[in-house]
């Protein structure tokens, strides 16, 4: 009984196998595509269902469930994007069945734009209003370079800036760096001392993006048919050549990031500063707690002197996924999620989100000063950094496997073997090779 | 959780060596260097867990990670059973409902079906072994997305039943009923039943089921712990975290350390109790177990 039963699922799976891949075909995606171009309200009750991973996103939803009853929105959760969420709403979108709204980082935006993953907001009138209420950069990362498209409202953003041991620079009078110059400078200064300035992390490459960033480079473009890819001239290489220099001359540790090694590294003393992203604030209270109240935050050291330039690191947008048929309704959840008061208030209380819109970077949570950081108001500094983001920076559509690629090759020249750049040099050979396997246009 | 697996293994397979034949004191003590650095090495991982779980956030970072620095086993504790409205406790059941019921309809029905198989004669039975056997082969993770895609055609993706279902197949507790009811179920006390009167069905619950127990147990052991311990199934099939497994929650939490560090520690105790009910059932279990082992290799 039980092998006819295999063999009846067998066969059951290959008949819907075969079902999802002709109803992915051409039919069922120009009545989407009609459907999406209106964006008006459904009429009669509605429930959204919404992917998140966010600890806590249930309490913030309520807020509004209690308060719409006709739209009423369902949470679906899981792991953290890269670790699983994403490839679950690839497969949910191959069955036909993926959530209205999902939280979608801006780094991976442009994969599920390539995949037509995403419904385009344009056609929603107060979503396209709403432009004006977010930092500048952040809209840039979710109309994904294009002049008439939005696929998504920007949730969170990560401006970076500089994380520093106030008293030890104090206590070995050394001067905090403003410039990168000034910052190998205090970099010898430290490791003559036993200490190193900072621990160069080779699995974020998110992180090194984002000084490439600062520095005013690009690694991807899209002219609206084909991309291009530069992670090798100008401000990336500039970049690598500086963070080879550091390594080569062991003025900075090579721990494997986020591990308990490195925690001690910062617990210890033994690393001065960090580069990071304004949620890294929290990361270093926890993982570095014998350290409390000697913190400070600075802005990122600059490659001219005089400039306030910032890079970002990480960061959400909330995006409305193909084939839902409540356009209107889950564009007018995403806004009221990232914009009102009350829900960026209850984001920041339930998982230190760091709100995308201009009025909430004052909101008054932030303004307070921090215990861990010596009572500074550390969200001022982030604050000024977010406003300083070069808004043009674009992600490539396959950024899970370019940071897999070239984070391989940063392992490799942290040991000694090869450098920065050519980790840069391969990673960017393989990234054109996958686009090219996808299908995707790519010059080169 | 696959240590204790093999700590166990290891331990209930060095028993007969004790009583068996006396060897030479050299490859005794080297049998015995071989064994206790192996014991060392599988229990150093849940020695840590240990340590790690007794302590606060701050001293796991700072203190030696092999010894206890600040005792708070039981704060932590009551931290992990409350945060989010004991949604761990609610892990927790979830795993129990689906290794403990899911495995014991799969010993249920592979046990009916290796029965069926090694008693009965009937046309197609050496086919429908050797598709069973292929089942084997193929492994659980392989289908888990061919699964998602049948399941979201009926609807049933995100519910109990979508990791609940395919857990009580088990082609290997198939096979293992087949050859063990071949050889522990003489074919003259189905006879005897049947001439005293006795149907089928009452046949194999009242007598063979009795014969089979110790390969039954040892299917019911191998599903328990291949359920307990099945992690993509979930990953794909559920979205709502009240229907997640132990295993794939703590997962999504520990994918979110990056950003929400405080959920460290109810990652590290929440793994420690979650290895507990499995070691709780190899040792309720593990004296079937062993008598079943032995049983199946002498014959």
């Amino acid at each position: 009984m039980f092998t006819k039963r295999a063999a009846t699922v067998a066969l059951l799976a290959t008949v819907a196998l075969a079902g999802c891949s002709s109803s992915g075909g051409s039919t069922e995606g120009s009545t989407d595509a009609a459907d999406a171009g209106a964006c008006a309200p459904s009429g009669g009750n509605v429930t959204l269902q919404f992917t998140s991973w966010i600890p806590g996103i249930e309490d913030v939803v309520k807020l509004w469930n209690d308060k719409n009853p006709d739209i009423q929105v369902k949470v679906q959760t899981g792991p953290s994007g890269n670790a699983g969420t994403y490839q679950n709403l690839f497969n949910q979108l191959k069955a036909g069945n993926a959530p209205d709204l999902g939280q979608i980082e801006y780094d991976a935006l442009p994969n599920f734009r390539v995949q037509d993953g995403l419904e385009d907001l344009a056609a929603c009138k107060d979503v396209v209003a709403a432009k004006d209420k977010f930092v500048d950069w952040t809209w840039g990362q979710v109309t994904l370079g294009t002049d008439s498209s939005v696929y998504g409202v920007p949730q969170d953003s990560g401006p970076m800036a500089l994380f520093y041991r106030s008293d030890l620079f104090k206590k070995n009078d050394i001067p905090v760096p403003t410039t990168w110059a000034e910052y190998k400078e205090a970099a010898k200064k430290i490791r003559a001392l036993g200490g190193y300035i900072t621990n160069f992390s080779q699995s974020d490459i998110n992180q090194f993006a984002g000084f490439v960033w600062q520095a005013g480079g690009q690694w991807f473009a899209n002219d609206g048919s084909d991309w291009t890819v530069d992670m090798t001239t100008g401000a990336s290489k500039e970049v690598a050549d500086y963070w080879q220099d550091l390594i080569a001359e062991d003025l900075v540790s090579t721990y494997p990031a986020w591990t308990d090694e490195w925690n001690n590294a910062y617990n210890s003393s033994k690393v001065w500063t960090w580069n990071s992203a304004v949620w890294g604030a929290n990361s270093i209270a926890s993982g570095a707690p014998d350290t409390s109240g000697k913190w400070s935050v600075a802005l990122a050291p600059q490659w001219n002197a005089g400039d306030k330039a910032a890079g970002n690191w990480g960061g959400s947008s909330i995006a409305v996924l193909k084939g839902s048929k409540h356009l209107y309704e889950s564009a007018k959840f995403a806004l009221w999620l990232n914009t009102s008061d009350e829900a960026l208030t209850a984001l920041n209380k339930a998982a230190n989100i760091y709100p995308a819109t201009k009025a909430g970077l004052d909101l008054p949570v932030l303004k307070e000063g921090v215990e861990f950081y010596g009572g500074q108001p550390i969200y001022d500094v982030f604050a000024q950094a977010s406003g300083e983001v070069n808004p043009d920076f674009v992600w490539g559509p396959t950024m899970t496997q370019t940071y897999a690629d070239v984070s391989d090759g940063f392992k490799s020249a942290a040991s000694g073997k090869g450098t920065l750049l050519e980790a840069l040099t391969s990673g960017q050979q393989s990234t054109i090779d996958t686009m090219k396997a996808q299908s995707i246009p790519v010059k080169g | 959780m696959s240590v204790a697996t093999a700590e166990r293994t290891a331990a209930s397979s060095t028993r007969p060596r004790a009583t068996g034949v006396r060897e030479s004191l050299l490859s005794r003590t080297g049998a015995m260097l071989v064994m206790g650095i192996f014991t060392v090495y599988f229990l150093i991982p849940i020695w840590w867990l240990v340590v790690a779980s007794t302590k606060s956030s701050g001293e796991f970072l700072s203190s030696n990670p092999l010894w206890f620095a600040d005792m708070d086993l039981v704060g932590n504790l009551k931290a992990l059973f409350q945060y989010r409205d004991g949604l761990y406790l609610q892990w927790l059941g979830n795993s129990v409902l689906y290794a403990g019921v899911g495995s014991f309809l799969a010993t249920l029905i592979a046990g009916m079906c290796g029965y069926a198989l090694a008693k009965y004669r009937f046309p197609g039975r050496e086919l429908l072994f050797n598709v069973v056997l292929g089942g084997v082969l193929v492994p659980a993770t392989a289908l888990a997305l061919p699964l998602f895609l049948l399941f979201s055609k009926v609807h049933l993706t995100n519910t109990y039943w979508a990791v609940f279902l395919p857990s009580i197949v088990s082609p290997f507790g198939v096979y293992l009923g087949r050859v063990f009811a071949a050889a522990s179920v003489p074919d003259e006390l189905l006879e005897a039943s049947r001439i005293d009167g006795a149907g089928e069905i009452r046949t194999f619950f009242t007598v063979s089921v009795r014969l089979m127990m110790p390969a039954l147990v040892t299917v019911f052991l191998f599903q328990f712990v291949a359920i307990w311990n099945n992690f993509f199934l979930p990953l794909i099939m559920l979205r709502s975290e009240k229907l997640f497994p132990v295993t794939f929650g703590l997962y999504t939490w520990n994918s979110q350390l990056n950003q929400f560090p405080e959920l460290r520690t109810f990652v590290l105790v929440g793994a420690l109790v979650s290895i507990v009910p499995l070691v709780v059932t190899f040792l309720l279990l593990q004296r079937f177990w062993r008598t079943g082992l032995g049983t199946g290799s002498l014959k």
